[in-house]
C-alpha cells in the first residue's frame, strides 16, 4: 500500500486519508503544504479493492460515515473533512 | 489514467450549467473549484463507467454506487440544508449569489451497513404492496429529485434532473 510522505515542520503524526479526485481533500493537503508542516496520505480510491477494504475498516474506527478527507493526528484523534479552523488549532499553529 | 483534455471538462461544464438553469438548480459560481470537481467527474466516469461522486469512495460496482453518481440522492436536501451539495457542485439559489460561503458540509450518506439494511427494508415493502393498488398505474419516484409520474414504467430519463430510470423507486 503506498503511503506519501510530505516532508516539512513535524508538528504531529499526520496520517491522512484522502480520495485522488476529491476537492476538499485537495484543499486540506494544500493547506497542511502551506502551514508547511510534515504529514502522511494516502488516496484510498487509487488502491487495489483489497487494500481499500483494510483500510476502509481503520477509517471507520474514526469515522463511522468512512467520509473524506479524514486526519487522524498522534494516532489519538481525528478531524473529519476540511476544517482549517480546528486544523490550526490542533496543530498548534 | 489518461489527462482529460481541458475541451472536455468545458464542455461538460456547459451542459451542466444549463442543465441546472433549466431545472431550478445553480452550479457553484467559482468555476475553478467546479471545474475541477467536473474534470474529476469526467475521471471517475472514465475508471468507473459512471460520474460517481468526486468526494466519496465508490465501490465500482454501480448498483452500490447508485446513490453517489452525480447528481447524487443526497443534493437537494443538502443544497437545502447547508446551501450546498456535499462536494459543493450544486448550490442554493442565495449560495450562486455569494450571500452565504461555500464551505465543507457533513456527509449526509448513510454508513454501508445502514444503507444495506435500507434496502432491504425498501424491497420487502414494495414485496409487501404489490400493484395493482386502487389506483389504475403505479406513481414513480425520482429518487434524485423527487419527480413523480405515474405511469407503467419509470422514464428512461428524468425530464427533471436528467438522471438514468435506475434511480427511480416504486412511491405508491
Amino acid at each position: 500500500m503506498k503511503i506519501n510522505s510530505v516532508k516539512g515542520v513535524k508538528k504531529a503524526e499526520i496520517m491522512l486519508y484522502t480520495l485522488s479526485t476529491c476537492i476538499w481533500c485537495k484543499k486540506t493537503k494544500q493547506l497542511l503544504n502551506d502551514l508547511g508542516v510534515e504529514y502522511n496520505y494516502i488516496d484510498v480510491d487509487t488502491l487495489t479493492a483489497e487494500d481499500k477494504e483494510k483500510l476502509t475498516v481503520e477509517i471507520e474506527k474514526w469515522n463511522a460515515a468512512v467520509s473524506f478527507p479524514t486526519m487522524v493526528i498522534n494516532n489519538k484523534e481525528a478531524i473529519l473533512g476540511y476544517q482549517p479552523d480546528d486544523i490550526r488549532e490542533k496543530l498548534k499553529i | 489514467m489518461s489527462e482529460i483534455p481541458g475541451t472536455k471538462i468545458e464542455e461538460l461544464h456547459e451542459k451542466l450549467r444549463k442543465e441546472a438553469g433549466n431545472s431550478g438548480y445553480y452550479l457553484n459560481p467559482d468555476k475553478e473549484f467546479t471545474l475541477d470537481l467536473v474534470k474529476s467527474l469526467l475521471i471517475n466516469e472514465e475508471r468507473f463507467g459512471y460520474p460517481a461522486c468526486p468526494c466519496r469512495l465508490a465501490s465500482g460496482k454501480r448498483e452500490e454506487d447508485l446513490d453517489i453518481i452525480c447528481p447524487c440522492d443526497y443534493r437537494d436536501r443538502d443544497v437545502t440544508g447547508y446551501g450546498a451539495c456535499y462536494c459543493a457542485l450544486y448550490v442554493s439559489k442565495q449560495t450562486s449569489k455569494g450571500e452565504i460561503p461555500v464551505k465543507a458540509i457533513p456527509e449526509s450518506r448513510p454508513g454501508k451497513q445502514e444503507r444495506l439494511k435500507m434496502a432491504q427494508e425498501q424491497n420487502k415493502q414494495t414485496k409487501e404492496t404489490p400493484f395493482p393498488s386502487k389506483l389504475p398505474l403505479p406513481v414513480y419516484r425520482c429518487k434524485v429529485c423527487g419527480y413523480l409520474c405515474a405511469r407503467p414504467e419509470p422514464p428512461d430519463i428524468c425530464p427533471i434532473c436528467k438522471v438514468t430510470k435506475d434511480r427511480f423507486e416504486r412511491f405508491i
